[in-house]
């Protein structure tokens, strides 16, 4: 029976050292075990949907690779899939392989990344070092191939910017070939290391009802056995013609999510390999038009950390009327309230990182409109509000110069 | 012993300053071979130094609520209870700057003094992160405490003396004698983790739970002494294991003995990096059944074959 006296309020977060963003979660402690947990999003929306529909398409491109610095290639590729079904485009083949080549490549330095965090999230920090300096060879061969680390940007409208030369394609092979072998390694430990498997094992237990009921996707579905990848089921790119198999365990807690990573690692290697064993000759881009004709399309995309979805609808100018972000982690954050319930404090980091959360990607703002609470300001009276609120404060903004106040 | 030696003893030698100066190479040696052992490059020898030097010249910032005399005090409490113990332990020689009957029992005493430092230091402080460290700090202490006192045991059960530099002189007469405490010695480099708080006994201070644990609200001179005192106590603390576990060498000539007693320190610290290298950290109560049910029955075992090794002689 829970006594109220006894129960310690710990806030991990808005700034807490086990989170790479800024999110909060109020958890109510009994001894080291969790009570409840109160979750809260939304401290670092940056208003991408907002910038979307002042920019022009091609610019709207590099906007949204920004949403997420690890899938940048997922949410960059989701939108471009929108607009060009929009548009009526048809890619090349050979621009297809290549998209898919750079996914399955941020699809390996994703999984890795979330395999040191894990580790470091446990106190196994040998795994992180481990992880993250094989992580540099994927890294280092974005660079190679795209210019880039991060934010590649890769693809352009009715195609993809770079080709990728086959005097580039040995080097490809070697980096998956030494990366396979350090897999089977991790995965070797995952199986077998004793401390990690107590740490991991029965933690953040996920049914599978619960999974298909708190709409949980990506590798936090599939190890606890719902069997749904967007690849396979509605398939984009280059998937259909590659031989992949959709990874899944039964499992059901954090091991179970860190095999199916694993695993799907696996997988990744083996589709690069046949991307470049069927790489087609041939043109890398379409002519593509700058004025998107009117309509609305969404586009499914499987990042590494889960289905990501993007909607955009066009009015036939250079601009998007709407376009709309849902991340995967957003679609994962109802789980892990779930999985967090009679676990231990100490497994709190773990479990969190276990949906290879992205919290900064999913925070939207949301009018709920007709309840008589929520009201619209334009820019003009937002900034009276904002000087009233710092007056208030004791700040004198007088002197600060804000745009649409020139004579101030 | 007359005054002034016994002042350069506590102040210069193998009391304050050579501790200090040790502890901070050890610090290094411990965070450059967990480096490398890590892949990594690992910080350059002065890094320690650097680190207490600019600690030193932090801000000290202490919690509105805090007991502010217990919270300046407890670091100083933690330091001084090591620095005590060191002139209980023979170095190299057979014999301690003090030793006396009963010695060991006041050496593992002012070893618990730095953890009960910790706790205090954490509970006053009053933040909830440093308080739910603190907790884990004392809950440490029951589970690996009693395995190391029991370890420590053994080999004093077989020398018939409560004295470590008695310890140090009956293996010295009988040299392979120490053989019989490899049970011993194992269980005693375990709870030395828990001692220091290393992984996978690093609860207390757990990162990404609970910030810092007891040292969350620490900050300035006061987190630099707390600093010092573990590497310290990580110096005292393998001093005594290789005073008692690994009493060969000794009462060789100044220089030589100063040599091996070093590469017997440096042996442990090496082996303590090597297994905080090689492990996850455990949950508290995982850490404490693990003690329960794993450590403290082979600390129990090697009470047994000591008994039995006794009678057999």
């Amino acid at each position: 029976m829970p006594d109220k006296k006894r129960t310690v309020r710990v806030p991990i977060g808005p700034q807490h050292p086990a989170l790479k963003e800024p999110e909060s979660f109020m958890v109510d402690l009994q001894g080291e075990k969790i009570s409840s947990v109160a979750l809260r999003l939304g401290y670092n929306h940056r208003g991408i949907e907002k910038g979307c529909e002042e920019r022009t398409y091609m610019q709207d491109l590099y906007l949204v690779e920004r949403v997420c610095g690890i899938c940048s290639h997922s949410h960059a590729t989701a939108f471009i899939q929108a607009v060009e079904e929009i548009a009526g485009l048809e890619i090349p083949r050979r621009a297809k392989y290549i998209r898919t080549l750079i996914a399955e490549l941020e699809r390996v330095h994703s999984h890795l990344l979330w395999l040191g965090v894990a580790g470091h999230e446990i106190g196994f920090d040998t795994l992180l070092m481990y992880s993250w300096r094989d992580r540099e060879l994927v890294m280092d061969l974005f660079a190679e191939l795209t210019g880039n680390r991060v934010n590649y940007a890769m693809n352009t409208l009715g195609g993809v910017r770079r080709d990728i030369a086959a005097e580039q394609f040995p080097h490809i092979q070697k980096i998956v070939d030494t990366l396979e072998e350090r897999t089977k390694y991790y995965i070797e430990l995952a199986m077998t290391e004793e401390t990690l498997a107590q740490r991991l094992s029965g933690v953040g237990y996920l049914s599978k009802e619960d999974a298909v009921r708190l709409g949980a996707v990506g590798p936090t579905s599939r190890a606890s056995g719902a069997d749904r990848d967007t690849r396979r089921d509605d398939p984009y790119a280059a998937y259909d013609e590659l031989d992949f198999k959709v990874i899944t365990d039964d499992r059901c807690d954090v091991l179970g999510r860190a095999v199916v990573r694993l695993g799907e690692l696996m997988q990744s290697y083996s589709m690069i390999r046949q991307i470049l064993k069927q790489m087609p000759e041939g043109p890398i881009t379409v002519k593509a038009p700058l004025k998107i004709p009117a309509g609305e399309a969404v586009s499914r995309y499987e990042a590494p950390r889960g289905e990501d979805v993007h909607y955009v609808r066009a009015n036939g100018t250079d601009k998007p009327e709407r376009v709309k972000v849902r991340a995967p982690t957003l679609a994962n954050t109802q789980s892990v309230a779930k999985m967090l319930e009679d676990g231990y404090l100490a497994d709190l980091p773990i479990v969190v990182a276990a949906i290879d959360p992205c919290f900064s990607c999913t925070d939207r703002t949301i009018a709920v409109q007709g309840n008589g609470d929520s009201k619209t300001m334009g820019w003009e009276e937002l900034v009276q509000y904002g000087v009233r609120w710092y007056r208030d404060r004791g700040v004198d903004p007088s002197r600060i110069k804000v745009r649409g106040d020139e004579s101030a | 012993m007359t005054v002034g030696s016994a002042v350069l003893s506590i102040l210069v030698f193998p009391g304050f300053l050579f501790l200090v100066a040790f502890g901070l190479a050890g610090e290094f040696v411990d965070r450059k071979l967990y480096a490398r052992l890590q892949n990594r490059q690992g910080p350059p020898w002065y890094q320690p130094l650097a680190d207490f030097l600019k600690l030193l010249g932090k801000e000290n910032v202490i919690p509105e609520d805090a007991d502010r005399p217990i919270f300046r005090l407890a670091p100083v409490f933690a330091l001084a209870a090591t620095i005590a113990a060191i002139l209980y332990i023979p170095l190299w020689s057979t014999t301690s700057v003090l030793p006396f009957e009963g010695d060991l029992i006041v050496v593992l005493y002012l070893l618990v003094i730095p953890t009960v430092a910790f706790f205090l230091g954490g509970w006053t402080s009053r933040s909830v992160f440093a308080t739910i460290g603190a907790f884990r700090a004392i809950t440490q202490v029951f589970a690996y405490e009693i395995p190391l006192f029991v370890a420590l045991l053994a080999p004093a059960l077989l020398a018939n003396t409560w004295s470590i530099s008695g310890i140090a002189a009956y293996y010295g007469s009988h040299p392979w004698m120490w053989l019989v405490n490899l049970l011993g010695f194992g269980v005693a480099l375990v709870s030395l983790l828990g001692k220091l708080e290393k992984v996978p006994f690093d609860t207390p201070e757990a990162e990404t739970e609970i910030v810092a644990g007891s040292f969350t609200e620490y900050s300035g001179r006061r987190l630099a002494f707390f600093r010092l005192a573990i590497d310290c106590e990580a110096i005292v603390g393998a001093s005594l294991v290789a005073a008692v576990f690994l009493p060969f060498g000794l009462g060789l000539p100044p220089v030589l003995g100063i040599l091996v007693y070093l590469a017997k320190v440096l042996l442990i610290l090496g082996t303590l990096a090597l297994l905080r290298t090689l492990f996850a950290r455990l949950r508290i109560d995982q850490m404490v059944h693990f003690c329960w049910s794993v450590v403290a029955p082979i600390a129990f075992l090697q009470i047994l074959i000591n008994l039995v090794v006794r009678e057999l002689i």
